[in-house]
């Protein structure tokens, strides 16, 4: 125990317990992603390594805002986001290619990525702004589903399906936190999966492959099944203890695709075995939990659905890679955070937890060490 | 559920934490599903993805089994592999391939064909996988690619083996040859092998039917690979195993005789060691060389065999079939003892047999003829008497019990066997095409038709040879191919006396005044016994009886013999297609071939004086035939571009 005498006031109150556990999740992805490049900390780890410094610094400093100015920007955020966005598939358009990020010279945006925290934080907002008693009635849904349905729209036509998706769960878990009620869950779900068939037709060809690839791999076997049917190799091949650090054929002889982004975790769980699997899925259900325990312990209305909104934007990372790794889930590109090599996925974890942090710092006054 | 009028802040709050209990518990759902999934694939499924990941992980390059030797009943090679040198290229291992191939291409003189192929495969090869540029490669040009290694990197200069028939044609349908496996053959037997470069399968005669004794075990060098089929590392070799030794009956000193004897004729001979069954000769002439074959044949070379009116290309012991002709009389003899002749009784010759408003011609007039007399002048008048006494229906039962129409338990790709025709076969084909024949029931023209080996009666040579064995030893021989054997033929029940009376008769063919009395083995001591036959091949039309004129209109010539006499040991037929006689063009191969057996010096040199009268051994014949052909195709293959040279301005 680290008496809180030695530790100056303001490091003592960061929440060490949560960025142990996500350094420790971090370095885990850099052991990882030394091996994938075949034992080098080129070109992956040395880059991801930093990147994972700098955002982390960049929660912390996140964790000293305060809930009011987070609820004086978010909407004039949220517009600028949507403008980007516009932008982006503008030039897209121009383009006539997929388009994901918008060039400003000096660093290139993605705003997609920053959508998604901001989506859950402008619905808080939003909510916040509703009385209570008009939480039943057609006012709370509307303005919600714009919200929600505008963003979602842009992100799935520049086009990224699974970001899509992502802000679109995030938006739709605060609005059922909210408390809107079941039927507007209920009703639209059961017509959403009568109109699969008919959506299925507008998307592009290579997201209809993913899909028709996952609901059969070995349909197109050297296709896109490729990707799910090399990851369940390489996880299944790994065993109880896994293969062995630097051991793993799958990844080192490039059997496994993607393998040190999107199928980071086939690699890891391959040399790791489903003893490293579980510790990682352990760790990120532990980061889920606190993130939701944040939630359940907010004293605003805001700081609520805030915490819980974001807690479902870090989920569905976790959940959509995960299931897509171990062949329950279509291929959608999601990365699994901190443990695939990207940039921008880290980025996106940790303004999400650096919000959460600046949460839970207004609900105490004591240090985490004490 | 009944639902407060008014939602208030307390409301909001209490449906806030009911909510995210469900979503918590959502959340911890699809944890534990996680996990358990990863057991599932990681235990329970751990065996299936080891194994899938081994796949991936581990190649075999085949090394290829060398293939198993074919020889004869002393241990004399028929079929061997001779080794070669091949040149072979690893894609992966290629620097610059265009370069690479296009010095190999000048190095080697490859043909445009061989390029085009090249360049299929490299396309479609996996980079570690060698691909054959060419083998059987003078050692001048493996020489020059050996020098130029350091500049051709993926290169690999290697013996290989070619199979070898040191017999070339005498040998060509007996054992057939090899080729390298086809696209249908592969889809056929999924097996990887056999598309390994410089892999070889049987494709014609004994070279296929005993494929699964010759072939042996692929080995192979297992290797590493990454999913790009970059070679990572070489892990333990896996040996090869050779493919087993065959030992035939076939006497290969006797078969090579035979079939140079044969020399220019169409026709072939088949001996039996009539004790036991074993086939010691089946030459059919003229015959492809299997050695040509073995390297892939031309176009040129292939259209000139099939378009060859003396058909090298058809197995004539066995796929060819010929009205036996008189050489069936020895056979019929035995049928009309069984049923109560007695070879005393005489019939008159006189030059003919009448049956009602027909006369049957005989070839002579015998005067008054007995069994014995009757199959050394081969005298038809009285076949056809004694045949019309006892009925077809009672000698084709004899036909078959030595051997005539009947298929034999031989490892060969095809046998067609013939016919021996009966009332009730004569019925079933009539019903079956009416437009045919006749009439559906048997005649009495029909009997003598047949006593004599003519009408509907057909055999192959094979039968005629297991006829004439049978006859010789009174044994139920069966013909083998394959193996010595030792063991005795069981008996046929078959009296003693019959088979004396018509063994005389035979005997008498050859050393009495009988049809082949020119062809006495030379040999004191050594007798031979035979019957010669003449099979018409068209009908007896205008008083041209094919003893002249278009050589496809011509009789075939046979001869049935066995020896020596007293003590038979080798029977067999000989076939002359065209021959216009079995005494003139049949019988003195077999008394030459026989004459081998017992005196190898005489034979030899008697062989030496016919080949230089033919212009050259067999296999100087052989090649001249090759070149020539060659020739032909190089004018053909240039008269295009003349053309198209004459057409330039």
């Amino acid at each position: 125990m680290i008496s809180s005498a030695i530790i100056p006031q303001p490091l003592a109150k960061l929440p060490w317990r949560l960025i142990f556990l996500v350094g420790g999740i971090g370095l885990f992805g850099l052991v990882n992603l030394y091996s994938a490049a075949g034992g080098s900390i080129e070109p992956w780890a040395l880059r991801q390594g930093m990147a994972f410094l700098v955002f982390l610094c960049l929660a912390v400093t996140i964790s000293y805002v305060r809930e009011g100015t987070i609820k004086a920007l978010i909407v004039p955020v949220y517009i600028a986001i949507v403008l980007m966005l516009i932008a982006v598939d503008m030039l897209g358009f121009v383009g006539k290619g997929a388009q994901r990020w918008l060039d400003l010279g000096i660093i290139r945006l993605q705003p997609s990525e920053f959508m998604k925290p901001a989506i859950a934080l402008v619905l808080a907002r939003f909510y916040e702004l509703l009385p209570a008693g008009e939480i039943r009635k057609f006012r709370a849904i509307w303005p919600a589903a714009m919200l929600i349905g505008i963003p979602a729209v842009l992100v799935i036509l520049q086009p990224d399906l699974g970001t899509g998706l992502m802000v679109t769960f995030a938006g739709i878990s605060v609005m059922f936190l909210a408390g809107v009620q079941l039927r507007w869950f209920l009703v639209p779900g059961g017509l959403l999966a009568a109109a699969i068939p008919i959506v299925y037709q507008f998307l592009h060809d290579y997201q209809k492959k993913r899909i028709d690839t996952f609901l059969d791999p070995e349909s197109d076997p050297l296709g896109s099944g490729y990707h799910i049917t090399q990851s369940k190799i390489a996880i299944g091949s790994g065993g109880l203890f896994g293969k062995g650090y630097l051991q793993g054929s799958q990844s080192h002889l490039q059997y496994l695709p993607e393998g040190h982004t999107d199928f980071a975790f086939a690699t890891l769980t391959e040399e790791w075995g489903m003893l490293g699997g579980t510790i990682v899925i352990l760790a990120w259900m532990a980061v889920l939990r606190w993130s939701l325990g944040v939630a359940v312990k907010a004293p605003t209305r805001f700081a609520q659905l805030s915490c819980a909104g974001l807690n479902a934007v870090l989920f569905s990372y976790f959940a959509i890679n995960l299931l897509m790794v171990m062949g329950l889930a279509p291929v959608v590109g999601i990365p699994l955070p901190m443990i695939s090599y990207g940039g921008s996925a880290v980025m996106t974890v940790m303004i999400c937890l650096g919000l959460l942090m600046s949460f839970e710092r207004q609900q105490r006054s004591r240090s985490t060490f004490s | 559920m009944n639902a407060p009028q008014r939602f208030t802040t307390v409301h909001q709050d209490l449906t806030f934490s009911r909510r995210t209990l469900v979503v918590g518990g959502a959340q911890a759902a699809v944890g534990a599903l996680l996990i358990g999934r990863l057991g599932w694939l990681a235990i329970a499924e751990n065996e299936k993805y080891n194994l899938l990941a081994e796949d991936n992980r581990v190649q075999l390059i085949i090394v290829p089994p060398r293939r198993g030797w074919i020889v004869d009943r002393y241990g004399k090679p028929i079929a061997i592999n001779r080794s070669d040198f091949r040149v072979d290229v690893i894609p992966d291992q290629m620097e610059d391939p265009e370069r690479e191939i296009g010095l190999l291409s000048q190095l080697l003189q490859l043909d445009p064909d061989d390029l085009f192929r090249i360049q299929r495969e490299l396309k479609e090869a996996r980079g570690f996988k060698p691909v054959q540029i060419a083998e059987n490669v003078p050692y001048e040009r493996y020489a020059s690619v050996v020098v130029r290694l350091p500049e051709l990197p993926g290169v690999q200069p290697a013996r290989g083996f070619t199979r070898f028939y040191p017999a070339g044609p005498a040998v060509g349908h007996l054992i057939g040859y090899v080729g390298a496996a086809s696209a249908k053959e592969y889809e056929e037997e999924k097996n990887p092998l056999l598309i390994t470069p410089g892999f070889k399968i049987g494709k014609e005669g004994l070279e296929e039917t005993l494929e699964k004794n010759l072939r042996g075990d692929p080995g192979g060098q297992r290797v590493e690979v990454t999913a790009r089929g970059k070679l990572v590392r070489e892990l333990t070799p896996k040996p090869d195993k050779s493919g087993k030794t065959v030992q035939l009956s076939i006497d290969a000193g006797l078969q090579e005789y035979a079939a140079r004897r044969l020399g220019e004729e169409s026709g072939s001979c088949v001996i039996l060691d009539c004790l036991t069954g074993d086939i010691l000769t089946m030459a059919s002439m003229p015959a492809y060389d299997p050695n040509s074959f073995s390297d892939g044949i031309g176009r040129t070379e292939w259209k000139a065999l099939s378009e060859d009116p003396r058909k090298p290309l058809l197995n004539k012991t066995l796929n060819a079939l010929y009205p036996p002709g008189s050489t069936i009389k020895p056979m019929v003899a035995l049928a009309l003892q069984q049923h109560g002749v007695d070879p005393k009784e005489t019939v008159f010759c006189g030059g003919g047999y009448r049956l009602g408003n027909r006369f049957f011609r005989c070839l002579g007039r015998h005067g008054t003829v007995n069994m014995h007399r009757a199959i050394a002048k081969s005298c038809n008048t009285y076949f056809y008497s004694m045949g019309n006494r006892i009925g077809y229906d009672r000698i084709a039962p004899m036909a078959r019990l030595l051997g005539l129409g009947q298929k034999f338990d031989l490892p060969v790709v095809s046998q067609s066997y013939g016919t021996v025709p009966d009332s009730a076969w004569k019925r079933r084909k009539f019903e079956d095409n009416p437009k045919l024949y006749a009439r559906p029931d048997w005649t009495s023209s029909d009997t003598l038709n047949a006593s004599i080996g003519q009408g509907y009666l057909i055999v192959n040579p094979l039968q005629l040879a297991v006829m004439a064995s049978r006859i010789a030893s009174g044994r139920n021989d069966q013909p083998m191919l394959v193996g010595v054997h030792k063991n005795p033929a069981p008996m046929l029940n078959l009296p003693a006396a019959h088979l004396d009376a018509v063994r005389s008769g035979m005997w008498e063919v050859v050393n009495g005044d009988g049809t082949a009395g020119a062809s006495r083995i030379n040999i004191p001591g050594i007798e031979m016994a035979g019957k010669t036959g003449t099979a018409q091949v068209r009908r007896i039309a205008g008083g041209q009886r094919g003893q002249g004129g278009d050589w496809r209109y011509r009789d075939h010539g046979l001869f049935v013999f066995f020896a020596p006499f007293d003590k038979p040991r080798y029977a067999g037929a000989v076939v002359i297609e065209h021959g216009m006689g079995g005494a003139r063009a049949a019988a003195p191969v077999a008394k030459d071939v026989l004459t081998y057996l017992f005196d190898r010096e005489r034979a030899m040199k008697r062989l030496g004086e016919l080949e230089a009268e033919w212009g050259g051994s067999l296999l100087e014949r052989t090649a001249r035939r090759a070149q020539a052909i060659e020739a032909a195709a190089r004018a053909a293959a240039a008269a295009p571009a003349a053309v198209a040279q004459a057409n330039a301005p």
